[in-house]
This record gives structure tokens, C-alpha cells and sequence, in this order.
């Protein structure tokens, strides 16, 4: 699956997508294929804050739970709840309809560090080359 | 998110089969000190392997099982006598042919491993046993038949042992053996030519709930691998995928089988885990039973009972209970989503009051106290099928 070039990516799996102040953000199609069939996922409410750096959430396969971390700070704006019922989606469309929560940034400044697709590309064959061996 | 797969390290243990493993792309995990395939994403992963067993033969590499044998030396009945002091079930009552689930005890009457009990011949048994317990439970054997006429023998390198579980393993198993599996009954076992290979134990014994069989063959790994390609080409017609310990994991727990660790533990005792029907006080003196009297006198403090969710949110292994004013009064021992049930479910330890069937009981789940309730367990039975001669497992 392609990592979207106007996508920004953290080193734990969590893709960003960026419209003005508005980052949309999900998990990578490399963190739902760790995690296996996904589940069950909680997300928090409309209108709580985000802290870059902190968990906001879980997403849950049979075998284990995952927290997923914040790229930035802001307050959440919209939910994708229908997660609820179809958690799959993140397996099948992780960069699409698989979407978590949509933020409004406090600092867009926080996500200057982020990865390009090129640097996540690369980091994520650096992973699977430690996990093989 | 957090990694959910170790890496593996050279230090880990592999059984015979590991290439195979890692040759169908299988995410590998760290299980007890062994590189273990958890799933085999490419075949569909943990439900589509979980589905595979409930509904048509699905099969596990447990090589990483442990095997040891106790057979005379010079007096008859040494064997006999030594297996009656370790395991706490009574040994005199299995037929050659015949095994059983048992446990070798701590003399306070908690565990030090489950074990399954197969009497091989007249006075010569074999004892399966975890992985991760596996040199404890060898010392054990070892330290506390030393005063018995019997010799011990760790085999547990000596087999790669293949579980073929699923209402159609009998039918796969039928295609590479001419033993008649019809008359082997569930919990017995035979030897047999399994894939042109000799003197095969075909044991009628397994960890998931279904009909099945698990096969113990020569550990190198040219023959491992020609018996696990064989077994995968004779079940093609029935769906056979390759299954991991995630399965695994949630086939044995809908079942309400005990993990080591978990449900059974050292500190855990006979009569908390509710294993009492393996546990022959009666039959003479055994380790533990002394401390089962005493436990027994002063009563149960906790009970294992089964849970099911009722709010939204998984149980999950090590999460606390709590009773409806919030104090924890219990533990999650075991806890998963159930692919058969569709449900969360979870095995837990609670305070014997909080056993009766519905009884409420409030599951941490990081910062919410989630609503289960107790449920009657095993949380599924396979269907009753008329052709299969079902003998008394509870020997």
C-alpha cells in the first residue's frame, strides 16, 4: 500500500494529514498489519484536548492493545464513529476511511519533525529488517 | 502505537520447524524463551485460524512442548509409584493406551505445572508438559524420584510434536496413517506409521476444545518438515491454514483450559483454580496433599470464574475487578475477544461470594470500570457428534 506523499508520519505509526489548522490523523498500513485484525477502538470525545506526545486512544486487535500517540496538540473536532461498529476499516483502508480523529492544531510548529514519505519508507524497512532477524 | 512483536534474538529457543515458520511469513513473538509463530497473516491470521480449527483442522507446531519419560528400572511399579507421588490425579487408573490431565504439585498445594499423563506400557509413562516450565519441571521429576526405582528421561528434544485440531482432523489424519483412529477414544493415544514413519504416538488429545489429534515425530528437521508439508497437502481439502499461539490462545480460553501462569501458577492451589476433578486426594500420598488438607480446612479465599463483558471494552490478562463500590477485589487471569462467541470474555479470579452465575463484577479497564458478569464456562462446547466415542476424560 502507498504512503501518501502529503502525509506526515511518526515513528510509532501514526499518519498525519494536514488541511490549514485541521490535521486529520490515523495509523499507517505498516501499524495495521502488526496489529492484525483490529477489533475494537476507543476514541476520545469531541471537544477534548490532545497532547502531542501523549495517547489519546487504543486500538485493539484479539491479541493486543495498542495506545496511539498524538502527533500535536489541539482539540478533537470530529471522531470517525463508525470505527465502532466497523473497526476493519483501519485494516482495510488505514489511510482513508480508517481515519481516527480530526484535530485542531494548537502549533502546527509540532509537526515540523515528522516524516515524509520517503523517511518513513525507510524507517519502516529498518523495522522489519530487525524483526526478521 | 507501541510494537506488538519482539524482534527476534539469537538467544531464543526454535523448534525444528522455525524456518518453515518464518518461510510462510508467520509474525514470530517470544513465548516462554521460544521464537514462536503467533499468526500466519498471509493465510488470514489469528480469527481466520481460530474459524479454520472450530470449523474444519487447522494445525499448530508445539514443539516447544516438553516430553519425559518414567519407566522401571529394575522393580515393577517403580515407574507407577513415582508418577503416583508427582502428579496429584490417580496414575493406577489409566490403561495402557490411556492418558489424562493432571499437575504436579508444591507441597503447599499450588502448581508447579499441568501436565498430560500417558501411560506408554506397563510401567513406563510419559509426561507432556510447557515449554516455559520445562527445565523446573525436569529438575522436579529428577529431585523427587530419586528415592523411586525408575529412570527418567528427558525427551523433549527428541519429537516435533504437530497438534491437528478440528472437527476434520480425523478425516486428514485418516489419509497419512494406517492406524484405525476410530478406535482411539478422546484422551487415548496409539503408535502408528504416520507418514511412512514407524511407531508414531497418535494421541487423541489437544489444547482447543475440538476433536483432535497430536502427533509426535522424530525432532530433525528434514523429517519435521516432510511430515508438516504432508499435513498441510492432506488437509488442502478441508481448509487447513497453519496456526499460531494466538489461536491458540483464544480456542483454549473459550474452552476454559488452564495456561500456566495464568489460571495455574505457584501460587495458585488445586481447589481456587476449580481443577478438583483431576485431584485424587484418595488415592495415597502424593506432594501437595497435605497442603490441599490444610487449604481445604481454612477455605477458599477466591475462585476462578468466567466473565463476560456487558459494557463495551476487552478484559484482558492482569486487569483488575472490582465489586460495585470500585474496591478491587479480583483479578483477570485470562482475557480476549472470543472469535467463535463474538463476545469479550475472561477468566478471573474473584472472592468465592462473587461466584453465583450474573453476579456483576467491574472489569479496570485503564481509567473505566467496565461492567461484566459472571457466565458459566467452558464459554463454548463443541457440538456432540454421534460418531466419535467419547470415553471418560475425567479419569
Amino acid at each position: 500500500m502507498a504512503y501518501p506523499s502529503n502525509f506526515r508520519y511518526t515513528k510509532e505509526h501514526e499518519w498525519v494529514e494536514v488541511k490549514g489548522d485541521v490535521a486529520a490523523i490515523g495509523i499507517t498500513d505498516y501499524a495495521q498489519h502488526e496489529l492484525g485484525d483490529v477489533v475494537f477502538v476507543e476514541l476520545p470525545k469531541v471537544g477534548e484536548k490532545v497532547v502531542a506526545g501523549k495517547t489519546f486512544g487504543t486500538v485493539e486487535s484479539v491479541k493486543a492493545v495498542s495506545d496511539i500517540y498524538s502527533p500535536a496538540s489541539g482539540e478533537v473536532i470530529e471522531i470517525n464513529d463508525v470505527l465502532h461498529n466497523t473497526p476493519e476499516k483501519i485494516n482495510t483502508d488505514p489511510h482513508g476511511a480508517g481515519w481516527l480523529i480530526k484535530v485542531r492544531l494548537a502549533n502546527s510548529a509540532e509537526l515540523n519533525g515528522l516524516m515524509d514519505t520517503a523517511a518513513y519508507e525507510a524507517y519502516i524497512a529498518s523495522q522489519s529488517k530487525e524483526a526478521s532477524a | 502505537m507501541e510494537s506488538v512483536t519482539t524482534p527476534a534474538i539469537t538467544e531464543l529457543r526454535k523448534t525444528p520447524l522455525n524456518a518453515v515458520h518464518r518461510r510462510l511469513g508467520a509474525k514470530m513473538v517470544n513465548f516462554g524463551g521460544w521464537d514462536m509463530p503467533v499468526e500466519y497473516p498471509a493465510s488470514g491470521g489469528l480469527v481466520a485460524e481460530h474459524k479454520a480449527v472450530r470449523s474444519g483442522v487447522g494445525v499448530f507446531d508445539v514443539s516447544h512442548m516438553g516430553d519425559i519419560r518414567i519407566h522401571a528400572e529394575r522393580t515393577p511399579g517403580g515407574a507407577l509409584a513415582a508418577v503416583q507421588y508427582l502428579s496429584m490425579n490417580d496414575a493406577s487408573k489409566l490403561a495402557i493406551g490411556q492418558a489424562h490431565y493432571s499437575a504436579m504439585l508444591y507441597p503447599e498445594g499450588t502448581f508447579v505445572d499441568d501436565v498430560i499423563v500417558h501411560r506408554l506400557g506397563e510401567d513406563d509413562y510419559l509426561l507432556v508438559i510447557n515449554a516455559g516450565t520445562r527445565e523446573k519441571d525436569i529438575n522436579w521429576v529428577r529431585e523427587n524420584t530419586r528415592s523411586f526405582d525408575c529412570a527418567v528421561e528427558d525427551l523433549s528434544d527428541a519429537y516435533t510434536q504437530l497438534a491437528i485440531q478440528g472437527p476434520r482432523a480425523i478425516d486428514l489424519l485418516h489419509k497419512l496413517t494406517d492406524a484405525n483412529l476410530d478406535l482411539i477414544k478422546n484422551y487415548w493415544f496409539t503408535h502408528g506409521t504416520v507418514c511412512g514413519l514407524k511407531n508414531t504416538l497418535i494421541a487423541r488429545t489437544g489444547y482447543t476444545g475440538e476433536d483432535g489429534f497430536e502427533i509426535y515425530v522424530s525432532s530433525d528437521a528434514a523429517t519435521s518438515e516432510m511430515v508438516w508439508n504432508k499435513v498441510m497437502e492432506a488437509g488442502r481439502e478441508f481448509g487447513i491454514i497453519p496456526c499460531g499461539l494466538g489461536a491458540r490462545n483464544t480456542l483454549r480460553l473459550e474452552s476454559k483450559m488452564a495456561l500456566y501462569g495464568h489460571e495455574i501458577s505457584d501460587r495458585i492451589n488445586v481447589w481456587e483454580a476449580g481443577l478438583d476433578r483431576y485431584c485424587k486426594m484418595d488415592k495415597g500420598d502424593f506432594i501437595g496433599r497435605a497442603g490441599l488438607e490444610q487449604a481445604k480446612a481454612a477455605g477458599l479465599t477466591r475462585a476462578l470464574v468466567g466473565l463476560e463483558m456487558v459494557d463495551r471494552g476487552i478484559a484482558r490478562d492482569e486487569y483488575c475487578c472490582c465489586n460495585e463500590s470500585g474496591e478491587v477485589i479480583g483479578v483477570v487471569t485470562s482475557g480476549s475477544p472470543s472469535p467463535t462467541l463474538g463476545k469479550n470474555i475472561a477468566l478471573a479470579y474473584v472472592p468465592p461470594a462473587m461466584t453465583g452465575l450474573g453476579t456483576p463484577i467491574y472489569v479496570q479497564i485503564r481509567t473505566q470500570k467496565c461492567k461484566a458478569q459472571v457466565v458459566a464456562t467452558p464459554f463454548y462446547k463443541r457440538p456432540k457428534k454421534t460418531a466419535a466415542p467419547q470415553a471418560a476424560a475425567n479419569v
